[in-house]
């Protein structure tokens, strides 16, 4: 017990005074050391959402098409036919940024276990990652450094348990220099009655641990910094977890067994704060208690103490909850599979979480107070630099060489081709791939046994979100849905990752409140609820002049849409010469917060564009039935760098060129080439569509409401852009040349 | 029926059970301890990390029980096929000479490339033509194979060459010398499958179970696996069907 007298800072816990005082009055007694750490972790960020839940709060999370919403291990959609999609998004960001390869590949693991807790296989995995420029003349070479140690221990862990990484997405920007962002999707395909719950069940249930043995590794952070809380020095503590996808292949195998021969009641992944989270989860869920044997838990490593057991953070661990005659059985199962297995608490009535080491009571707390933890609504101003940035006259000169800035655009790494990351990904394993990395706006997987697809994409562009965080938090969902609608799936639900600064501050608090209203609107508009989604605070870095900066505000959004039929969709490499380049969406384009901005003339200021989201709406709704009435099968969005981008995008994927001439496409008031090629605008698309059904095309987005304007034509090997009385000629082999280049040269 | 052989680890199990089956073929799945393989026609080791690869990619699979039932059905000449790691277990098992090391550029590798069919005349290769270029999916950061030159000249000599990788009009890789065009992990003389002198244990590092659908972007896969298929059903094939181990 701790004396009140000799009271450790609470700081010590992860704890407030005020915080600690609240768990004296819970508990009617000082906590035990071990309780306090426990209060700590489950009271964290990480666990407790404690500074995000009342925002998140005002997400909208139901819908015909959500079977699972927030709250268990992923979120579960309907897809049709019998069949649903898990899915959650999760974020490595400080593993990653002092251990790159586990990091990374710890995250891949976790979100992994989240998937088939819920009874689903794992099918797929998307990035979305966020590193400081490969160039920086300080950061550079810790930059490329982390860019290649994160792609290798997506790479490895990924290959090596056979779930294929089918997407994502890689941005650059200084603010991630010495903090980059590791968010990680998991998708997993089930049929309806194969949902899972994490809960304990009823009381008499038996908690079976199984997986890797628990080891000390995972214990670091705020919460162990006081030298007596642990039996070992701290020296031996590994901060950051090792992966071994090898073993989390056989407890991905034998929880599905087991779920499939209906052994378990109940799957829970020990995830951040391990057992303690998990079984405090899992009894939460179920209004009852719980009481562990922690002289059971298979260990690592000698001499372990209760607390060290409780929190350990050790990877490919699981809890699985039995009907007490059937324990044997499900041993035995997981015994089949070469794993550790064993007994190691009872679901008792009453709702208390008991710690027993041997005879021991070392932890006596009730289950409700673990998992309530206290929330906080802060203040939020916004940074008055912000509102500089954003009102800032935009005063360029239009460049001489509109040829030079696309090269150089298409040569930015933001922009620049990924496929030297892809291809160190398998993402064709599981034989699902329909759509590869780096074909089409979002990957389109196919369901073995229907004839359904699913799309996936993660999105956000941070700049936006920086300038305004509202509004920017508006077009990250709008563009995930846009790019799920560009390969013909009807977008369904989403999962989110939000990335931010300290939250005690005020401008980083206002960005986090806004943002989250920017998602709730745009989400409510499309008919996308929120099922899951994961906090990542305290992402921040020193500026030369040791100055805390916080990251760009990075609320990424994971997508889920889903095609009736698979074998109609759409990707984004021209097909045939003779096809007709459609553009549909609002004929606008604008300089602000634009990425040709940014990259060409050094300036990220102005308003993001203007986003109307009910004729984003009606845009994705024309793009779904124009791709399967099999209209069209060549699509792609404008999204960073423009028009011009796009449309050397999709030369480059198809191998053919173009010939496009903007002078009828009447932008509002833009009359500059630079604006009319490279500036941006949301709910845009670009068409490839055969010349007899032009027409047909153009009166479907019209019956929507949704302008559309013919560009030009495909063919030959040269794109060629007429604008005013300028012209823009390259050969599609050289464009392909600047695109190639940025990450091959950084991954060499 | 063809024995999908399933190490701990394996991830390409399910793939090869899928595209047998949906080409017709029937097709079990033997867990790594069990000492025989059943009324079994043909067997696949299929690819992934058996044993997680800890210590040489294929090298404790090879230790398994099941292999010692494999290799008395191979001596038998039931025709075994190892797809990527199922090519490194039967090097490591010394059932097709040579080695598969670290790729040239030392990453793992998943792209589609090109190669040659340099012998038609096996079980497996019935469904294609000699000189015949196919598409087909690699996934490997350990695919270069190496033979010592002795090894090599032997192996060329008795035509234990199936496969070559080859450039062609998609192979975009410039960085290459014009020797290497096509060939994307380093492998010596370019192969990408060796088969044993009898002709019937071939070791492939392309995955043909990954392109037997249009949809899923080439079909290349098929015509092999439905060949090996064609020729397994037909009884003048089966030297192995009756002779096979019983479990």
């Amino acid at each position: 017990m701790i004396d009140a007298g000799q009271r450790p800072n609470a700081a010590v816990f992860g704890l407030t005074e005020e915080e600690f005082d609240q768990v004296v009055v819970l508990l009617g007694r000082e906590p035990k050391v071990l309780e306090a750490a426990m209060f700590g972790a489950l009271w964290s960020e990480h666990c407790g959402y404690k500074n995000s839940r009342p925002l998140l709060k005002m997400l909208p999370t139901r819908g015909p098409q959500v079977l699972q919403g927030p709250g268990e291990n992923a979120g579960v959609v309907d897809i049709g036919e019998g069949r649903a999609v898990a899915f959650k998004m999760e974020s490595h960001n400080h593993p990653s940024a002092v251990e790159p390869v586990q990091g990374a590949a710890t995250g891949v693991g976790g979100i992994l276990r989240d998937i088939f807790a819920m009874g689903a296989r794992p099918v797929a995995v998307l990035d979305a990652l966020r590193f400081g420029p490969l160039d920086h003349p300080r950061d550079g070479e810790r930059n490329r450094w982390l860019l290649a140690g994160v792609v290798e221990g997506i790479s490895h862990y990924g290959n090596a348990i056979g779930v294929p990484t089918v997407g994502g997405e890689i941005a650059f920007h200084p603010s991630y220099s010495q903090n980059p962002l590791v968010n990680v999707m998991a998708v997993g395909f089930m049929r309806h009655e194969e949902l899972q719950s994490g809960t304990v069940g009823g009381p008499g249930n038996r908690l079976v641990y199984v997986g890797s043995r628990t080891g000390r590794d995972g214990l670091g952070g705020a919460v162990f910094a006081s030298a007596d809380l642990s039996s070992s020095s701290e020296a031996d503590r590994p901060a950051v977890q090792v992966g071994d996808p090898f073993l989390e292949k056989l407890l991905l195998e034998a929880t599905l067994e087991a779920i499939e021969r209906r052994l378990v009641v109940g799957v829970q992944d020990m995830g951040a704060a391990g057992l303690a989270s998990s079984v405090g989860e899992m009894a939460y869920r179920a209004g009852l208690g719980v009481d562990l044997w922690l002289d059971r838990v298979p260990r690592r490593e000698p001499e372990m103490s209760p607390l060290e057991v409780m929190l350990s953070e050790s990877q490919e661990r699981m809890v699985l909850t039995v009907l007490p005659e059937r324990v044997g059985e499900l041993l035995e199962l997981l015994r089949f599979w070469e794993l550790d297995a064993v007994e190691i608490g009872e679901v008792r009535a009453g709702g208390r979480l008991r710690l027993f080491d041997g005879d021991e009571l070392c932890g006596d707390m009730p289950v409700a107070a673990l998992n309530e933890a206290p929330s906080y609504r802060r203040e939020g101003r916004e940074s008055p630099d912000m509102v500089e940035f954003r009102e800032r006259a935009l005063k360029v000169d239009v460049p001489a060489d509109l040829h030079a800035v696309l090269a150089r655009l298409l040569a930015s790494p933001t922009i620049g081709s990924k496929r030297p990351v892809f291809e160190r990904y398998d993402h064709q394993v599981m034989t699902n791939t329909v759509v590869v990395p780096g074909a089409a706006d979002a990957a389109v997987l196919r369901v073995k046994g229907t004839a359904l697809g699913v799309a996936l994409s993660v999105d956000c562009n941070a700049r936006y979100v920086g300038l305004d965080p509202y509004e920017g938090a508006r077009h990250a969902v709008a563009e995930a849905a846009r790019n799920v609608a560009c390969v013909g799936a009807r977008p369904l639900a989403i999962t989110n990752n939000l990335n931010f600064g300290n939250p005690t501050r005020p401008e980083v608090y206002f960005q986090l409140e806004q943002a989250v209203l920017g998602l709730r609107d745009a989400c409510l508009a499309l008919d996308t609820p929120v099922t899951g989604g994961n906090v990542s605070l305290y992402n921040q870095y020193r500026d030369d002049a040791g100055r805390v900066v916080s990251v760009l505000p990075t609320p990424t959004v994971g997508m889920v849409g889903v095609l009736r039929d698979v074998s109609r969709h759409a990707t984004m490499g021209l097909k045939r010469a003779g096809d007709v380049i459609v553009m549909v969406g609002p004929q606008a384009a604008e300089l602000g917060a634009s990425e040709y901005l940014a990259v060409v003339h050094g300036i990220e200021a102005g308003r993001p564009p203007h986003l109307d989201l009910d004729l984003e709406h009606r845009l994705h709704r024309s793009l779904v039935s124009c791709i399967d009435e099999g209209f069209c099968d060549t699509a792609h969005d404008c999204s960073e760098g423009g028009l011009a981008v796009a449309l050397a995008e999709m030369a480059i994927a198809g191998d053919r060129g173009c010939d496009v001439v903007l002078d009828e496409y009447e932008y509002e008031g833009a009359a500059r080439p630079d604006v009319l090629l490279f500036g941006e605008a949301p709910s845009r698309v670009l068409l490839a569509v055969r010349a007899d059904l032009v027409d047909r095309v153009g009166s479907l987005f019209s019956r929507e409401g949704v302008p559309s304007a013919v560009l030009g034509t495909v063919g030959g090997t040269t794109l060629r852009i007429r604008v005013g009385g300028e012209r823009l000629d390259a050969e599609v082999a050289e464009l392909r040349g600047h695109f190639e280049r940025p990450l091959r040269e950084a991954l060499s | 029926m063809i024995a999908v052989i399933r190490f701990p680890g394996s991830n390409c199990d399910e793939d090869a059970r899928y595209a047998l089956e949906r080409l017709g073929g029937d097709a079990r799945m033997v867990w790594h301890r069990e000492a025989g393989l059943g009324r079994a026609d043909a067997v696949i080791l299929p690819g992934g990390f058996s044993y997680g690869d800890y210590l040489r990619t294929g090298a404790m699979a090879a230790q398994s029980p099941v292999m010692a039932a494999v290799r008395d059905f191979a001596e038998r000449g039931g025709p075994v096929l190892g797809i990527c790691n199922g090519f490194q277990v039967l090097t490591e098992s010394a059932l097709l000479p040579g080695a598969l090391a670290r790729n040239e550029r030392p990453h793992f590798l998943c792209r589609t490339v090109r190669v040659r069919v340099e012998r038609d005349d096996l079980i497996f290769t019935s469904g294609c033509r000699k000189g015949e270029v196919l598409e087909l999916p690699i996934a490997h950061a350990e695919g270069s194979y190496y033979a010592d030159p002795e090894t090599l000249a032997r192996l060329e000599a008795r035509g234990g060459v199936a496969f070559r990788y080859c450039g062609g009009a998609g192979d975009d890789d410039a960085a290459q010398s014009p020797d290497a065009r096509g060939n994307p992990n380093g492998s010596v003389a370019a192969i990408a499958g060796v088969v044993n002198e009898r002709g019937n244990v071939l070791g492939m590092m392309p995955h043909p179970e990954r392109a037997v659908e249009g949809l899923l972007g080439g079909s290349d896969g098929r015509r092999l696996l439905e060949g090996f298929l064609a020729r397994l059903g037909s009884s003048t094939v089966n030297a192995s069907g009756p002779s096979a181990v019983e479990a």
